[in-house]
């Protein structure tokens, strides 16, 4: 079994490296994308208007309540029904960051508001703006509380983006698929992804543990 | 975008059929991935030489798998190696495999969070290791457990959907079958698997946030 992993990895290397960086790829855009449309969203969720809030939470609910494969096959399938013919990369991309998006306006919300009521009335009573009293006061703790979430979010942004896969995003799996049937050798191939795939998670898996612990000591 | 085709009576009782599977694999899921969760959490919580650096192990190479490629492997890599499933029990062993990774995590920091003090005030009063943590470890860390399994619960439902490259004839399935055959029907059709799963979602989620302020 060991000499048929080897025999795949030196005939299709190049596949498995094309696909990890498109996954990579994939993944970096969509969390940079996904931060600040979360952001974004998570502003509304606290601002002080009615309708901002009603948006926020309603985009929230909605998109955290729903199968991500259900976003990804409406940009990829839903908009080439309207000729919107999106490549299976951008569709893929877009679907994953309006996923993303929703848990990470969640997780900055949540930092925020962890952030006790005083603080904010404290800097308000001192003569601080709103705007001043959130960049100078709330946001500097909050930051430190929204940290790990927002790594899990990357790691679970990894993981989903193998759901290209199914609409032959180029990523890993869908290499995989290729191999596997060039080869017939499902198995080897797969375990082989796994090692890929754990060879990017693991390692962000153990700097966020490490985040979290270092930044509630402090 | 031909919304009155698309929800014709049969279309719909055909997604209601797929919906009816996602809920059975995600239920019979959930409860297989509770029980070999707890038996994992307990193990390492116990802290059981070997078993409990196997089970770190494993539950962390699971977490940091994407589920596809779990379902993937369960039902087409295993059967190259002579273990042949079928899809409903593929789809089932791939679920519990992930979820049980996941819940004894949650599990486990449950039980952490028990106070040290009051193990220590049972194991004081006389209580062996087994009772401290049948009646009083356990009580308390299973009250605090619920709201985030919950959550996973909903998760678990979501995932189910990724059963449709094995070709499970859940939700996401039927609604591909019944787009395939028009594709002014795609959007329709997109929209009311959403709409499904978010009522279903939406109600657990509000259960779980219920259950988190009762505390």
């Amino acid at each position: 079994m060991l000499q048929n992993i080897l025999d795949i990895w030196s005939k299709y290397n190049g596949e498995y490296v094309s696909g990890l960086i498109t996954t990579l790829q994939i993944s970096v855009i969509s969390l940079i994308a996904s931060l600040l449309l979360g952001t974004v969203i998570a502003i509304f969720c606290i601002s002080p208007f009615r309708m901002l809030v009603i948006i926020g939470r309603a985009y929230v609910e909605f998109i955290r309540n729903t199968p991500l494969l259900i976003q990804i096959f409406f940009f990829y399938f839903g908009l080439s029904s309207l000729d919107i013919q999106l490549s299976s990369f951008v569709a893929g991309t877009l679907g994953l960051t309006v996923y993303t998006a929703a848990f990470i306006a969640e997780a900055i919300r949540a930092g925020i508001n962890s952030i006790p009521k005083g603080q904010m009335e404290a800097a308000r009573a001192s003569g601080l703006t709103y705007i001043q009293a959130m960049r100078y006061v709330v946001l500097p703790q909050a930051f430190k509380i929204v940290i790990p979430p927002l790594g899990n979010q990357f790691i679970n942004l990894v993981k989903n983006s193998s759901l290209l896969g199914v609409i032959a995003g180029m990523d890993l799996m869908y290499h995989a698929d290729i191999i596997s049937t060039n080869t017939f050798k499902t198995f080897e191939t797969y375990i082989l992804v796994g090692v890929f795939y754990l060879t990017i998670t693991v390692p962000l898996s153990i700097l966020v543990n490490w985040l979290e612990r270092r930044l509630k000591r402090a | 975008m031909d919304f009155i085709g698309a929800y014709s009576w049969p279309n719909v009782r055909y997604l209601l059929e797929g919906f009816l599977v996602t809920l059975e694999v995600a239920a019979i899921s959930i409860v297989l991935s509770f029980i070999i969760a707890i038996v994992f959490a307990i193990i390492r919580y116990m802290k059981i030489p070997m078993l409990s650096q196997f089970v770190f192990l494993w539950v962390e190479m699971i977490r940091n798998l994407p589920l596809l490629l779990i379902i993937f492997f369960v039902y087409f890599a295993l059967r190259d190696v002579g273990i042949k499933m079928e899809i409903f029990s593929a789809a089932i062993a791939a679920l519990t495999i992930f979820e049980s990774a996941m819940i004894s995590e949650i599990i486990r920091s449950g039980l952490m969070s028990v106070d040290k003090g009051q193990i220590e005030a049972a194991r004081a009063s006389g209580l062996n290791y087994g009772q401290t943590l049948r009646y009083i470890i356990l009580p308390q860390a299973l009250r605090r457990m619920v709201p985030p399994i919950v959550s996973q619960f909903i998760s678990l439902l979501k995932d189910t959907s990724l059963a449709i490259i094995i070709s499970l004839p859940e939700l996401m399935h039927n609604g591909q079958v019944i787009y395939n055959s028009k594709s002014t029907y795609i959007i329709p059709v997109l929209l009311l698997i959403a709409i499904m799963y978010f009522v279903v979602n939406y109600a657990l989620s509000i259960v779980a946030r219920r259950l988190e302020h009762s505390r």
